[in-house]
């Protein structure tokens, strides 16, 4: 029997994960916002990405939340297939939601999460399906990987039913009207990290298009090389459109553009696009059996096997 | 006016901020606040607005900034306030009830997210000769979180809960916000919004329309979604 991986541990990590990604912004997105601003002639709108970039500094320095509305925290889990958790899974996702708790009082985190009808909030940033818990497995590998992503929650993401017939050209239609719907008066809070997922059923698509926009570090591709060139045509498009931060004109739209696909049904093309904000929040541990916790900045969620075709 | 005229003059104010100091705001200044402000979302509009319950006693005589936001804070086991961050939810939602509102509260200042068309300034804020100041980023709530200085108090919090309560804060250059509608309702990002449409049918040439129409899509893609 393999040595089990303790809860605490599980937990502790999971508190100081929703720590790092509400206050420190990963390295590669800020890269890419700078490219962003030293590009941008409009200086409103360099005005408002140079003070990002002294935002993020203050953040750190004073270990206070980046931005104030700290979207609504969750996890992704990956499992090596011989990991095994003390207590069990069911040990580990009471433990992500006693993290959530405390994190939010302890940071502390603003209690965005309320009841949908009553607007009840227990002030913690739990409850029904909160947060969510997303799991998936590797083959060969004892550890799990625990990501907090805390994304805002309201504008910037968009699903429609397109159809073969719309092709790549709908797919473009389809991201330039939400991008302009959301760009304007900055409501996507961009520069984004756009995230769009293709194919498979409609909650796959928004599923695969979140994942894409909060999982991809900037400057990944996909690992096709006509996604990965369509990834790139689709950045361009997107800052070509003539919004800027805040919805200001210029060119500062989109940091990166993230694809990932799945197989869909043969009369469909559904396509879900969703935008990781200025506040790019993500954070990753691996936890080993040994008790060693790597912390990281790429979550490397899309594994080789996790975007697997084949039946094996 | 085009956006490349903004000057981004620097303006501090203090609160109140007076009825001469609104008037001298240009769109696009850069703006500091010092003094007392306080949050103010659905929930202290519902109670304001639609219950009529008015501004708790004080309130109203210390400041007239609304502050159109929830801030990340706790209350702390001594029953003491943590405010470590403040970012502005988007302001558009309130539309109807400004009137109200600005009846109600004696509101002059509002500071939030995103802005409001300008034919809602010329409806709502004119009359009543408030103006607007859009938080910039969005997300500058570290450097919004270091200029306050102290929760001076908190209303409605068991009833309304954290995010939702009237947080009174005293800050201390707190900023910088930019200049969204003035006195006359003219409004920056409709400004903006002006030069993006001009634009707007060359970036669509060549894009194709869709097999299938979604019921209710806008009209004009110029239309204010807002």
């Amino acid at each position: 029997m393999p040595r089990a991986i303790p809860a605490k541990l599980v937990e502790d990590t999971a508190r100081e994960l929703m720590a790092r990604a509400a206050i420190d912004i990963p390295p590669d997105y800020r890269e890419g916002v700078r490219r962003a601003r030293d590009r941008e002639q409009n200086k409103l709108a360099r005005f408002v990405l140079t003070e990002m970039d002294k935002n993020w500094d203050i953040a750190t320095v004073d270990r206070r939340p980046m931005c104030a509305d700290t979207g609504l925290p969750r996890y992704y889990v990956r499992a090596g297939n011989e990991a095994v958790i003390e207590g069990g899974f069911v040990t580990l996702e009471r433990a992500l939601r006693r993290a959530t708790a405390d994190a939010t009082a302890s940071i502390p985190l603003r209690p965005n999460r309320v009841h949908p009808l009553t607007r009840v909030d227990h002030n913690n940033n739990v409850g029904i399906h909160a947060p969510e818990v997303t799991f998936a497995f590797e083959p060969d590998a004892d550890w799990i990987d625990v990501t907090t992503v805390h994304k805002g929650g309201l504008f910037g993401s968009d699903y429609r039913m397109l159809f073969p017939a719309d092709g790549i050209g709908g797919l473009k239609r389809f991201v330039v009207d939400t991008l302009v719907e959301h760009g304007k008066r900055g409501l996507a809070c961009q520069p984004a990290i756009v995230g769009i997922g293709i194919g498979g059923a409609k909650d796959t698509c928004m599923r695969l298009g979140k994942e894409a926009a909060c999982l991809r570090v900037v400057g990944s591709h996909n690992p096709d090389p006509e996604i990965a060139k369509l990834e790139d045509e689709l950045t361009a498009l997107g800052n070509y459109i003539g919004i800027g931060a805040m919805g200001f004109a210029g060119t500062s739209m989109v940091v990166a553009t993230h694809i990932e696909v799945a197989f869909a049904h043969t009369g469909g093309m559904p396509v879900g696009i969703h935008q990781f904000c200025l506040s790019s929040r993500r954070a990753t541990a691996r936890i080993h059996p040994d008790g060693r916790v790597e912390f990281r900045t790429d979550p490397q969620w899309f594994t080789d096997y996790y975007r697997r075709e084949g039946i094996e | 006016m085009r956006l490349a005229d903004v000057e981004m003059k620097e303006v501090r104010l203090t609160t109140p901020v007076s009825d001469a100091d609104i008037a001298r705001l240009e769109l696009g200044d850069v703006v500091y606040l010092d003094g007392i402000l306080y949050t103010a979302r659905e929930g202290v509009y519902r109670k304001v607005v639609d219950e009529g319950c008015g501004l708790p006693p004080g309130v109203r005589e210390r400041t007239n900034v609304n502050f159109h936001c929830s801030p990340a804070a706790s209350v702390k086991p001594d029953g003491s306030h943590a405010v470590e961050a403040v970012t502005a939810t988007a302001s558009f939602r309130f539309g109807k009830s400004f009137t109200k509102w600005f009846e109600q509260s004696g509101a002059k200042v509002i500071v939030g997210k995103a802005g409001l068309t300008e034919t809602a300034y010329r409806e709502y804020f004119v009359p009543h000769g408030a103006v607007y100041l859009t938080t910039v980023g969005y997300g500058l709530g570290a450097t919004y979180g270091r200029s306050i200085k102290r929760v001076v108090d908190v209303h409605w919090l068991r009833e309304l809960g954290i995010a939702q309560a009237m947080w009174v804060l005293e800050v201390e250059r707190l900023g910088p916000f930019l200049v969204e509608g003035d006195r006359e309702g003219r409004s920056l990002f409709a400004l903006a919004n002006r030069e993006i449409d001009l634009r707007l049918d060359e970036v669509y040439r060549g894009l194709p329309r869709y097999a299938m129409s979604r019921f209710g899509e806008a009209t004009s893609r110029k239309d204010e979604l807002v």
